[in-house]
């Protein structure tokens, strides 16, 4: 493995049983991914895309091969291992926004930060700072039903920060958002990844967000269409 | 915000919803506290029953009376500690509708063998021994009445007619007693033998039935056998058994309250079940998308396991203390009935059932919540996700 690599996925198979069906979405699929990258991952549905980011995400298991976190392969974990893995490392960031509808927005943000050994007012402080972030500690105390569709992204956003995790895997962020609301989503994560450093991974159908990477990844029926660029 | 929050907050999300099951929960509740407490009403001589104590009474009928020579013979009986003897008024008071118990009875002996059972002040015991018009009164009964220490009161009966022509006797308050425990009747009152039976119209030297406290409990048997044995063949045959196994007959003709109480109560928590248990299922299901998020976030599968539990969880402890503090007004209200407090005046609802009613609530809780927090945790994040 490089010494920047923050991601290796070495010889990754993926497959699907489909009724009596076997499907194969990868394989042998590698790739490295630096810390402080932002790749946009695009290409046509069912590509693969979004398994990748779930495999990526810990919330998925490839069927074979090993995917190195900081030289760890994260396939061996277990479900609770993996599960505090993600709440150490990873934030994630929905095309529905995927917000509790019963939770206002600072609870929303606050919700991961109930798995971090945290005091109160260090959990207020916290979702203070992400809120600020993204602009909207005016909307604090407001259920996702009282915001828009860009502000529900961006109080997303706010939660998949607030534990200040290294990654941010975003599935189509911009998807449910009008051109001028998904400017402002990408311009956010752009600030995020050249000023906070973090490494963001983003599937999408969309050109136009895919400009804000720093790197653009095609693939097509399980393979990066280019592969130096993968590799 | 804490696990406690995000599960109220699940909770409240469906008023509706949560109305509806709360109230299905609070009627099961209420069902349990009052019908359990009147059931425990009825009981409650059963409960409170000594164990050395026995109860002799006439063989054809408790009804029928027994000689008072008896007494002494049962006295002398081995394994006899002390015996003492009650002869049944059915007391009121001239002008109310409200009939309560009064005993006559035999002032030496008779608080020796209940000790257990009732409380006096020895002062007050000393001259309620000492005074032939003198009744010791129930702490209930007082309250009822109002009477006070050195009242005079008349008190009637619906059987026995006096001497003088009347039903009515004078009696002097030189005592009022309390119960050891908290269920014990109190709601009677007791006065001196002689003054009865020397003045009633019925004859004499006859006592309704006779009481004992063995040595050992283990010897109840052999004590009660052969006080049978003796009166066997004789004009006045006996019947001795325990004071539980008394009041347990007693209790059964009128039919088995036990059942029907416990029938009802069974009823109400099936339908409860059946109820709140596919009502959580249905409100899990609904959710399935925000639990996958949450495991997204980092919660593990114990941890959703136990968020969704707490929530049916929650929802019994709701809906169960309000019944439960529902059915506390309710019984006590009841209990203030002059013909409740006459028929049932140990209408209490205790603490026993208070804990049986807690146990309810948590059994209610896991076994509605255990199936949705089972699939809760097993749900796969990449299905539910995709779901649409």
């Amino acid at each position: 493995m490089s010494e920047s690599a923050l991601f290796e996925l070495r010889n990754i198979h993926k497959e699907f049983i489909k009724g009596k069906e076997k499907i194969t979405i990868f394989d042998d699929l590698s790739l490295n991914l630096k810390k402080g990258d932002f790749i946009a991952i695009m290409g046509p549905s069912g590509s693969g895309k979004t398994t990748l980011l779930n495999m990526l995400g810990g919330v998925d298991k490839p069927s074979r091969g090993q995917i190195l976190f900081n030289g760890s392969d994260i396939t061996k974990l277990s479900e609770g291992q993996l599960a505090k893995w993600r709440a150490d490392h990873v934030g994630f960031i929905f095309q529905f926004y995927n917000l509790m509808p019963m939770l206002s927005a600072e609870r929303n943000v606050e919700l991961p930060l109930l798995l971090k050994n945290l005091s109160r007012s260090q959990r207020k402080k916290h979702v203070n700072a992400a809120l600020s972030l993204v602009g909207l500690q005016d909307r604090a105390g407001h259920q996702p039903k009282e915001l828009s569709g860009g502000q529900q992204q961006r109080v997303a956003i706010a939660r998949a920060i607030v534990t200040d995790p290294e990654i941010l895997l975003c599935d189509e962020p911009t998807g449910d958002l009008d051109r001028n609301t998904a400017t402002q989503i990408m311009e956010m994560l752009q600030t995020l990844n050249r000023e906070f450093n973090k490494t963001i991974i983003m599937v999408t159908h969309d050109p136009e967000a895919a400009k804000y990477s720093r790197r653009q990844l095609h693939l097509d029926k399980g393979q990066f269409t280019d592969l130096e660029t993968a590799a | 915000m804490s696990d406690l929050y995000l599960v109220s907050k699940n909770i409240a999300r469906n008023k509706l919803r949560l109305v509806l099951n709360t109230f299905a929960i609070i009627i099961a509740f209420l069902l349990f506290g009052v019908l359990g407490s009147i059931n425990n009403a009825f009981n409650a001589g059963i409960e409170l029953s000594a164990d050395d104590r026995l109860v002799v009474v006439n063989k054809i009928n408790f009804t029928q009376p027994l000689p008072l020579s008896y007494v002494e013979k049962i006295r002398a009986v081995e394994g006899v500690k002390q015996a003492t003897h009650a002869n049944w008024f059915g007391a009121y008071v001239e002008g109310s509708k409200i009939f309560f118990a009064g005993f006559a009875v035999d002032p030496a002996t008779y608080l020796d063998v209940y000790a257990d059972y009732l409380t006096v002040e020895s002062t007050q015991r000393q001259n309620w021994q000492q005074n032939r018009q003198g009744v010791l009164i129930g702490e209930k009964l007082a309250q009822t009445f109002g009477w006070k220490m050195g009242d005079r009161i008349p008190i009637s009966s619906n059987i026995f007619s006096n001497m003088d022509g009347s039903h009515v006797w004078d009696m002097v308050v030189e005592g009022i007693f309390t119960g050891a425990e908290s269920q014990a009747d109190t709601n009677y009152l007791l006065f001196h033998y002689k003054y009865f039976i020397e003045t009633q119209t019925f004859g004499s030297d006859w006592v309704g039935w006779i009481v004992l406290n063995t040595t050992d409990p283990s010897l109840n048997d052999q004590v009660a056998n052969a006080i049978d044995e003796q009166f066997a063949n004789s004009f006045h045959e006996t019947e001795t058994s325990s004071e539980k196994q008394f009041n347990k007959s007693f209790l059964e003709q009128l039919g088995s309250i036990g059942l029907i109480i416990t029938s009802v109560v069974a009823a109400a928590f099936f339908t409860l079940l059946l109820i709140v248990g596919n009502s959580m299922a249905l409100a899990i299901r609904e959710r399935t998308r925000e639990i996958a998020v949450l495991k997204t976030l980092g919660f593990s599968a114990k941890h959703v396991f136990r968020l969704v539990l707490s929530e049916s969880l929650l929802l019994a402890a709701l809906g169960g203390i309000l019944g439960l503090l529902l059915a506390q007004v309710l019984v006590q209200g009841i209990s203030q009935a002059p013909q409740i407090k006459n028929m049932l005046p140990n209408l209490v609802l205790t603490s026993d059932i208070f804990i049986q009613a807690v146990v309810y609530i948590v059994v209610l809780g896991l076994i509605t919540g255990i199936v949705p927090a089972y699939r809760a945790m097993q749900l796969n994040i990449v299905d539910a996700l995709s779901r649409r």
